[in-house]
């Protein structure tokens, strides 16, 4: 079993080879020396892979925003523009540094330190491929959550450490909504640990196969509502459109951020567009199959793990081009109804799906809705033949 | 484990955590080398659109945000209790002792149910309370 992306390098020939020369240069600490390497690199690559989707996130929100506005968006950067989140960066960490006076200077800078470590800290878990995953974690869910709810800490810490009105409302928001939604979404996701029995990203993908009428999503009814649950919830929890409150620039100028300039702002609108990466992630891993090719093709030589990372990011840039497009139609809830929304829609909604799937579970086997139909058109065959 | 497996599986969630740490840091330290530093009294007031700052903005808030804590801590720590459960169903199932965690999965939920209904009729999920004159809602 691939534990992590070193136990799924170590089949490899040539891996072996680099092992035994590390064990002859330093002894002992040789293997564990590799296997730090090994695992820097990869979170390495992992980070700047998302960072520069988080930087092209903010990109495709300007092009598709400005396209269904029927606008030309950014085209001035590079060819159609694409340079412009570097020329944004540039541009961010030549502004100066501000901190209000009366603010609380060292919560006002550990809130965007905060908002990034958190937003990191997800992508451990990622399942990029069954290969490629930088630790697939036994509590991975559970670890998912909890990591990530160190963003909604950091902005309210950043709402109260500005100690500006605005921020102030932005922040109390962001909480209060960040919590909130978290309900709905940690239960929808236990309803497909249930129907998994497993807790890690690899057991919950490998639960599924590639065709769609193997994902969780068309698994049952329950599965199919508690998808949409999940995503409703998700976008809340990361502050996307129509649930932007702690932001809300036509009535909180910039929410939780009002106060914060250059890069410490930058570090917050790059944690957002990497959150909204990997919630789409997980939502694609839990519900829509994660990284199975259809047909099996996706095998656990190099061409196949390539194949598996091309269909993970395919559907992970499916929903976030879905996230953007639904930011740009639907206008702001009011608070009020984002709280009713929550608890009395999505939550009772969720406990609703959880009780089905265990029943589903229990009555039927947790067979899918296609093989009972696939048996019963069976039986009818069979049947007819008499 | 494999013999070549020397470290801890959780070692690229130190990684990463610190990988973060370290941008942040990083960024502003060598940031500081280019950008401007002018403060200036107006500069470092907050933003009120123009407006002088009356007062801070550390003041009294809303009760409501403190009911909707309270509700969340419930929920939250309700369903990572229920998380070894959900993991353990399937497989249990697979034995035939499924009903015994069935009625288990159930109990979790009825209390969370019960705890919704609770807040429900108590009005706490109302975020916007009705007055209505003669009738006393603080205490329902």
């Amino acid at each position: 079993m691939n534990n992590t992306i070193v136990s799924y390098l170590s089949q490899f020939e040539s891996y072996k080879g680099l092992l035994e020369s590390f064990s002859s240069m330093f002894g002992e600490a040789g293997p564990g020396l590799l296997t730090f390497l090994v695992f820097l690199i990869g979170c390495i690559l992992v980070v700047t892979v998302l960072a520069t989707i988080g930087g092209l996130g903010t990109y495709a929100e300007r092009k598709i925003s400005a396209d269904m506005q029927a606008r030309m968006g950014p085209n001035r950067v590079g060819p159609y523009g694409l340079l412009q989140f570097l020329a944004d960066g540039v541009k961010m960490f030549l502004k100066e540094d501000l901190i209000p006076n009366k603010a609380d200077k060292f919560i006002f800078g550990l809130a965007p330190l905060l908002a990034l470590v958190g937003v990191f800290g997800t992508l451990a878990v990622l399942p990029f491929s069954s290969g490629f995953t930088l630790a697939n974690l036994n509590v991975g869910v559970f670890y998912l959550i909890g990591i990530g709810s160190l963003v909604g800490v950091a902005i309210f810490l950043g709402g109260y450490a500005s100690n500006s009105k605005w921020s102030m409302l932005g922040g109390m928001r962001g909480a209060s909504q960040i919590i909130s939604y978290e309900i709905p979404v940690v239960l929808s996701l236990m309803a497909i640990v249930l129907m998994s029995g497993s807790l890690n990203f690899g057991g919950l993908v490998g639960a599924q196969g590639g065709l769609p009428q193997e994902w969780f999503i068309f698994h049952n009814p329950f599965t199919f509502i508690g998808f949409f649950v999940f995503f409703i919830g998700a976008l809340a929890e990361t502050n996307r459109a129509p649930f932007d409150l702690p932001e809300a620039e036509s009535e909180l100028v910039s929410g939780y951020h009002t106060e914060y300039s250059g890069m410490r702002f930058a570090f917050f609108a790059l944690a957002e567009y990497i959150e909204v990466f990997v919630v789409c992630g997980v939502g694609a891993a839990a519900f829509l199959g994660g990284y199975n090719v259809p047909l099996n093709l996706g095998g656990e030589g190099i061409l196949g793990q390539v194949l598996q990372i091309l269909v993970f990011f395919g559907k992970t840039l499916a929903l976030y081009y879905l996230v953007i497009m639904i930011r740009w139609t639907y206008p702001r809830l009011r608070v009020d109804q984002l709280m009713t929304l929550c608890w009395k829609y999505l939550t009772p909604m969720a406990i609703f799906n959880l009780i089905g799937c265990a029943l589903w579970i229990y009555l039927l086997d947790g067979k899918s809705v296609w093989d009972m139909l696939a048996a019963f058109v069976g039986s009818m065959g069979t049947g007819g033949g008499h | 484990m494999e013999a070549t497996y020397s470290l801890d599986v959780y070692t690229p969630v130190v990684i990463l955590l610190f990988l973060g740490a370290i941008t942040v840091v990083a960024a502003l330290l060598l940031g500081k080398l280019v950008r401007p530093h002018n403060p200036s009294e107006s500069k470092n007031t907050p933003y009120e659109c123009g407006e002088q700052p009356v007062g801070s903005a550390w003041s009294f808030f809303n009760m409501r945000f403190y009911v909707i804590g309270l509700i969340f801590i419930i929920f939250d720590v309700e369903s990572a209790l229920m998380f070894p459960v959900a993991v353990v169903f399937k497989k249990m199932n697979e034995i035939g002792r499924g009903g015994l965690v069935l009625v288990e999965i159930m109990i979790f939920l009825s209390v969370l149910i019960s705890g919704i209904a609770y807040c429900w009729r108590k009005g706490d999920l109302d975020w916007v309370k009705s007055y209505v004159p003669g009738k006393d809602t603080s205490n329902k």
